[in-house]
């Protein structure tokens, strides 16, 4: 008999009842056992796409693991407003240690597992994009290269914002942030070659890569057990909207990062050893101007005079990833 | 068991028989050959249950073993120089988060001009970082100080720096009494960590600290440091029982009872200090030296002991704090019991450059004759100096500093002997 899945939308989402669900499609967060790895209580702001995030990723990666999960963190947001002692919100063994060094801390841990014989506990590393595709990056790669049992999640808010929202290399140009003011027609970051870690990830041809957002969390569970599922390096690459940095109203982080993802701005996909596998088709494709247009980064491109080159520009960006990554249906790509 | 072998790989033989569960491995000279050897013994089979992991960067290797250390494995790796710098910051971070790391330093000189040989200028440079740090004379005491170390950073929850000359131990094969297996099973226990991240007893690793505990962790540390202070020279007197051989302990004085003047120095530069006191002692100069082994915690008392009869204090060391004069100076002033005049700073050996027997003897019998200056730097070319100054003087634009000081010297090797 044909198998036809059934899509609810909702909002223009794919939300359902949970018991419609076969339980292997069932989100975690819905268990009765799920782990609260990052527990309520923490100190993110209002809306924060990183918290959200990790608290998806984490719990389904300890479901994956049988709660044998150890967690390494880069310096930045999560680490702070995770652990304001006396109080921590980690359910699970955790450790920070550097801004830079997280992808080598979890490879240290990793290691003594094996030296120790216990291949059941599973190691995660997290950081945000300053500490991934900045500071972290040497110690990533070198993790990538030796191919070290790590899954390494980056929680992408696209700029420093535990410091205040500074430029880092994962800042798409044309947005305004504390170190690319877009003041006296100044017109925010440079468009310099960008950095594209999940390309770069996908270069190292490590066993599993993937990106997600935080408005298809079911997605983003599935990504995270299907890296469990290999043994040597993963990386997965979250976009997760700060309404504090973005200048978006902080109940609308989801509808920012759909909107993200609807105008190819940010390519949702899976590749396994170098090859992309699956990729998220954009389903109601939007011009970029209505991401832009939700969030104060991105103002002063819609102030008189309004500077649609720049917006062409970003537009072309968002072309470009549609076609690379095939993100429409043929007939209706640019 | 005696062997004759290189210093790295007898270090590398030692460390083995500690039975390390992660090496972090990233090359630099002088200290490659250890970690080479240990590779060697992991993929021999002869270092079971050990990951050795080739990293990208020193600042990866004390990460790595930051992460091995605290999910409980005992965890080594080795640098110099430059690499010693590159991974400050985690560094500090091992022992900020009391991790009993065991870290070689095959001491070399830091650069700018790059220069791979021999002073101290690396371990200086993080003497204040909160490790341990231990100095070898020779490769006897290098091999016996890991064995010592492991013991010490479990039991404080502190990571030990074990300092050896580059090339002039590294590189130098020699007879050493390498311990057998057995004798450092006998010595160094299992390792218990005091914190593991562990799936079972899930706790929280390097979170903030504000005003309301920084201060205290940072006591705590340095109260664990003065801690040492007592248990280096009692495991020095434990050691011996076991492998039937002196090795540590805080200082070691050489013929000082009755001596007006005291070298204190640390290191190799120690055994070519005692020869020379030796023959001037056959002059009837009254001479003696103070061998530093320990250098952090600085231990104050012993050297307080060891100088209170001195009148005249000669401190060589082969590091400068520009703009001051000697490090290990500061620290013996302060120490001494008497005039701080009567501590006279010899900077000497920078960049590898020989001390020679004759250099030492010349400077000391002016030190005894009461005509050393607070500050000396041994063997220093005056001529090359005032060529390089005196050109400065002359023009603006004089180019980049060292390669003109090269360019005067010419071919060290078409020089006349």
């Amino acid at each position: 008999m044909a198998y036809k899945p059934i899509r609810f939308y909702q909002t223009g989402t794919f939300t359902v009842g949970n018991r419609l669900l076969p339980e292997g499609q069932r989100s975690v967060q819905a268990d009765m056992r799920r782990t609260n790895s990052l527990n309520s209580g923490h100190r993110a702001c209002q809306g924060c796409g990183e918290a959200l995030g990790a608290r998806y990723a984490l719990d389904a990666a300890m479901q994956a693991t049988r709660n044998q999960l150890i967690a390494a963190n880069a310096t930045g947001c999560l680490e702070v407003f995770s652990t304001p002692y006396p109080e921590t919100s980690w359910q699970i063994p955790w450790i920070h240690s550097l801004f830079g060094n997280a992808a080598a801390v979890a490879t240290g841990i990793a290691a003594a597992m094996r030296a120790k014989g216990r291949p059941d506990v599973r190691v995660v590393a997290q950081g945000g994009d300053g500490g991934t595709t900045d500071i972290g990056i040497g110690c990533l790669s070198g993790m990538f290269e030796r191919n070290d049992d790590v899954l390494y999640i980056c929680y992408d808010n696209e700029a420093y914002m535990n410091t205040g929202v500074q430029r880092s290399s994962a800042t798409p140009g044309a947005a305004r942030t504390a170190t690319t003011p877009a003041d006296g027609g100044a017109a925010g970051n440079a468009f310099g070659q960008g950095k594209d870690m999940a390309a770069i990830a996908l270069a190292h041809e490590i066993p599993y890569v993937a990106t997600a957002t935080v408005a298809e969390l079911r997605d983003l569970e599935a990504k995270v057990r299907r890296a469990m599922e290999f043994r040597g390096a993963r990386y997965i690459h979250i976009l997760v909207p700060c309404p504090l940095g973005w200048g978006h109203a902080s109940d609308a982080t989801i509808r920012v990062a759909r909107l993200a993802t609807e105008t190819g701005l940010f390519p949702v996909f899976e590749a396994e050893y170098g090859s992309v596998t699956r990729v998220s088709k954009i389903r109601r494709r939007v011009p970029v101007e209505e991401y832009l247009r939700t969030q104060q980064r991105f103002a002063h491109l819609f102030r008189e005079p309004a500077r649609t080159d720049l917006i062409e520009r970003i537009q072309a960006a968002a072309d470009r990833n549609i076609r690379r990554y095939a993100l429409l249906d043929e007939a209706e790509a640019p | 068991m005696l062997k004759q072998i290189e210093g790295s790989q007898a270090v590398a033989e030692a460390v083995a028989r500690c039975r390390p569960e992660v090496v972090c491995a990233y090359p630099i000279s002088p200290q490659t050959h250890i970690v080479e050897s240990l590779g060697r013994l992991v993929a021999s089979g002869e270092l079971r249950h050990c990951e050795f992991i080739n990293v990208e960067s020193e600042f990866a290797a004390m990460s790595v073993a930051i992460g091995a250390s605290a999910a409980g494995a005992r965890a080594y790796t080795a640098t110099a120089s430059q690499g010693l710098l590159f991974m400050a910051e985690a560094v500090f971070n091992a022992s900020g988060l009391g991790l009993p790391i065991v870290m070689t330093v095959a001491n070399r000189a830091i650069g700018a001009p790059i220069n791979i040989w021999n002073d101290h200028s690396d371990s200086m440079a993080l003497r204040d970082c909160g490790w341990i740090q231990l100095f070898a004379e020779n490769n006897q005491e290098a091999v016996d100080l890991h064995v010592q170390a492991f013991r010490l950073a479990e039991e404080l929850s502190l990571p030990v720096m074990v300092c050896m000359d580059g090339f002039i131990l590294t590189h130098a094969v020699e007879r050493v009494d390498l311990p057998t297996q057995d004798q450092v099973d006998a010595w160094l226990p299992p390792y218990e960590p005091r914190q593991v991240l562990d799936p079972a007893d899930p706790v929280s690793i390097g979170a903030m600290v504000g005003p309301e505990a920084f201060m205290e962790v940072r006591y705590l540390a340095h109260y664990k440091q003065r801690q040492a202070l007592d248990l280096i020279p009692e495991w020095a007197t434990q050691f011996q029982q076991v492998f039937g051989r002196a090795a540590g302990g805080l200082v070691r004085a050489y013929r000082c009872e009755d001596a007006e003047t005291v070298v204190v120095a640390l290191g190799s530069i120690l055994g070519t200090l005692k020869d020379t006191v030796d023959a001037l002692r056959e002059e009837g100069l009254r001479i003696g030296v103070l061998g530093l082994h320990c250098f952090r915690p600085w231990p104050a008392e012993a050297v307080r002991a060891a100088l209170a009869h001195v009148g005249r204090v000669v401190v060589v060391e082969k590091s400068l704090a520009v703009g001051l004069g000697g490090i290990v100076s500061q620290n013996v002033r302060a120490a001494y019991p008497h005039s701080p005049d009567h501590v006279h700073t010899v900077i000497a050996g920078l960049g590898g450059r020989a001390i020679t027997r004759a250099s030492l003897a010349g400077m000391l019998r002016s030190a005894a004759g009461g005509t050393l200056g607070r500050l000396t730097f041994l063997d220093l070319d005056e001529g090359l100096v005032a060529r390089a100054l005196a050109r400065e003087k002359a023009q603006r634009r004089t180019g980049p500093l060292a390669e003109a000081l090269l360019r005067d010297v010419g071919v060290v090797a078409a020089r006349p002997a």
